[in-house]
């Protein structure tokens, strides 16, 4: 493809008026300024002193004499530190566990005249129409004994059944052949899933493992929910310290040199990282259309 | 057939009834015993148990998971009948038929958030709504490649970031020492505090809404526009349509079916506001602007104890729920629409 962008356009298409042109540029311009601007303005009063962030009024757009300290502040040690490397391990685990039980029920899924197949099929696609409620939902968790256990984050949350839908297709819509010659070679199931069918769903894996991975690590009510304090990941410290303004530990003593806020936004960074990191690496699959497909059977 | 047939419906209603795959015919002529090949169906339950029992033992956990977690605390919806108090438990509090259910219709503060639910999802059928559709049409107007795509990841990106997070960033620009009210005050205009607001609630969680999810709600509307037939453009302007005619007679009609079936969907969900997005601002504007169903039964039920009457409203608003969103579908399914049960999450 070359550099010119009139190449694209289909020879029955007219080209449009510049007026039209300007106007669908600027458009997508303040598009992406709204979607980005809160962004960077978060990241750039974490980078600044108490003096710049007075003199502009609470929000800085362009950090002036950029300054690492609060997030030295944070990383000293502390809670947040604490709350970091716990959400990291439960997003890891529970990402991990959710992926194994939705590929596993997706793959025996996939047999057609499975022995109570379509029975097992129904009992999950009924979860998407109801939802048992907050106290009941509440009191299983309670009468299994996982109050103030990291488990309370992970079980009740599982699996989603859209997530096992958007795999099962994937699966069913794989050259069923080639399973067929496995097996006729003598590989069982289990090995014709590991070795074959596995390998041939990356792009599914990491779409439906990206969805998993947001989900633990957004996720503040069932810790709020479920866990003491000192359990807290760090979605919960976020809206103690930042939207509640309640003090966070042991940090307040460092606290005097680094203005607060900077220190509130630099938390609120922190836990942007991970999804702004891994972003770039999934999102070619959403724009190439590997979840629409998956979507649409 | 399944492999072109580019509907936008979900197909997740099992399909059991698709076209036999060459394995099924595979087993059929191998197994000795099924020659008459409609036979095998009548292959004895335990020698197909024997044959799927990988396959079985591969969904067992997930089933379990469903069951514990999605069907078992169902039965704990029983509470809304009893005056329920944690340590006398299921067996030993009081039964009260159906008293909970008449102090919920006593309850001004019930009726206060489910007016606040009301208000809410409408407001978002009517600003959030239209956006993606627009959005898409114009992402799909682009011709550039290389900047349609970058647009595209630069507005799903809000949509994987969380709530908490969202609210802060949102204080941080809108709340009291932010951006925006600066620049009120700097045009001479009155200081406005959105989030903290009882009268603009509504429209904040609106906004937020917008600008965490419209992007992302443009997939199911760019799919919809690739599967528009591309040879009726080419015909429409050889006979002389220009780009508007062809917007209006032939991109609108051809994704109207999608717009249908979405609106409809949200119909079916009416009662449910984003929860977390409410539980952590309520407290900023109150509950007479803040409280919304869901939040409603987590405060009075979990937080105050009031077990018995917080469940029953919980209970009336999952089926009244349940209820909307079969009716949707069957609406769904009266505009010509298949299998739409699986899709809730297009939203």
């Amino acid at each position: 493809m070359g550099p010119r962008i009139k190449d694209t356009r289909p020879v029955w298409m007219e080209k449009p008026k510049p007026a039209v042109q300007v106007s669908k540029a600027i458009a997508l311009v303040v598009i992406c300024f709204l979607a980005l601007y809160p962004l960077l303005a978060v990241l750039a009063t974490s980078l600044s002193s108490q003096s710049v962030i007075a003199n502009n009024n609470g929000l800085v757009l362009f950090p002036k004499e950029p300054t690492f300290a609060a997030y030295q502040t944070i990383f000293a040690g502390g809670v947040v530190t604490d709350a970091l490397i716990r959400s990291l391990v439960i997003t890891t685990v529970g990402t991990a566990l959710s992926l194994v039980i939705t590929v596993a029920m997706a793959y025996g899924l996939t047999r057609r005249d499975l022995v109570g197949g379509r029975f097992f099929l129904m009992t999950a696609l009924f979860t998407m129409l109801f939802s048992p409620g907050i106290i009941p939902s509440f009191l299983m968790v309670k009468e299994l004994g996982l109050l103030d256990s990291y488990a309370a984050l992970v079980l009740p949350t599982l699996m989603s059944a859209f997530n096992l839908v958007v795999v099962r297709s994937f699966f069913m819509n794989l050259p069923q052949e080639l399973f067929e010659a496995a097996k006729i070679d003598g590989a069982g199931d289990f090995r014709i899933l590991v070795q074959m069918v596995l390998p041939l769903s990356r792009g599914v894996l990491a779409v439906v493992g990206l969805f998993y991975a947001v989900g633990y690590w957004n996720a503040f009510f069932n810790a709020m929910l479920y866990l003491n304090d000192d359990k807290w990941p760090l979605s919960m410290i976020l809206r103690q310290y930042v939207l509640l303004g309640q003090p966070m530990g042991d940090s307040a003593v460092a606290e005097i040199a680094v203005p607060s806020q900077a220190i509130q936004m630099a938390v609120v960074v922190i836990s942007l990282i991970p999804i702004v990191i891994v972003f770039p690496f999934l999102q070619r699959y959403f724009t190439k259309g590997v979840l629409t497909g998956a979507i649409k059977g | 057939m399944s492999s072109n047939s580019h509907t936008l419906t979900p197909q997740a209603t099992p399909d059991v009834g698709g076209p036999a795959t060459v394995a099924e015919g595979r087993r059929r002529r191998r197994s000795p015993a099924a020659s008459a090949s409609r036979q095998s169906r009548k292959k004895s339950l335990m020698a197909r148990i024997r044959r799927d029992k990988v396959m079985l033992l591969l969904i067992a956990p997930g089933f379990l998971y469903f069951v514990v977690f999605h069907y078992v605390p169902l039965a704990g919806n029983i509470i809304a009948f009893l005056d329920y108090k944690p340590y006398l438990g299921f067996i030993d509090s009081v039964w009260v038929g159906l008293d909970n259910f008449a102090a919920m219709f006593q309850d001004g503060a019930f009726w206060e958030a489910l007016r606040n639910t009301l208000v809410i999802t409408g407001l978002q059928l009517a600003l959030f709504f239209p956006v993606p559709i627009c959005l898409a049409l114009l992402l799909n107007s682009i011709v550039s490649n290389k900047i349609r795509k970058f647009v595209q990841s630069v507005v799903y990106l809000p949509h994987f970031i969380g709530w908490v997070i969202i609210v802060a960033v949102f204080s941080e620009v809108l709340g009291a020492t932010g951006a925006v009210p600066h620049l009120l005050e700097n045009l001479g205009l009155p200081r406005f505090d959105a989030m903290t607001t009882p009268e603009f609630f509504p429209f904040l969680v609106t906004i937020q809404s917008i600008w965490k999810d419209a992007g992302w709600g443009t997939i199911i509307f760019l799919a919809a526009l690739m599967n528009v037939d591309q040879e009726l453009y080419e015909a429409a302007a050889v006979d002389g349509a220009n780009a508007r005619h062809r917007l209006w007679h032939i991109t609108l009609p051809g994704i109207m079916p999608v717009i249908v079936l979405l609106l409809i969907l949200n119909l079916g969900s009416i009662l449910s506001v984003g929860f977390e997005q409410i539980v952590l601002q309520r407290d900023n504007v109150g509950p007479g602007a803040g409280e919304v169903l869901d939040t409603y039964v987590y405060f009075h039920g979990i937080q105050d104890g009031q077990w018995g009457p917080a469940a029953a409203v919980g209970l009336v608003k999952g089926i009244v729920g349940l209820f909307l969103v079969l009716g949707a579908n069957k609406l769904a399914h009266f505009f010509g629409q298949e299998g739409v049960y699986s899709n809730g999450k297009s939203k």
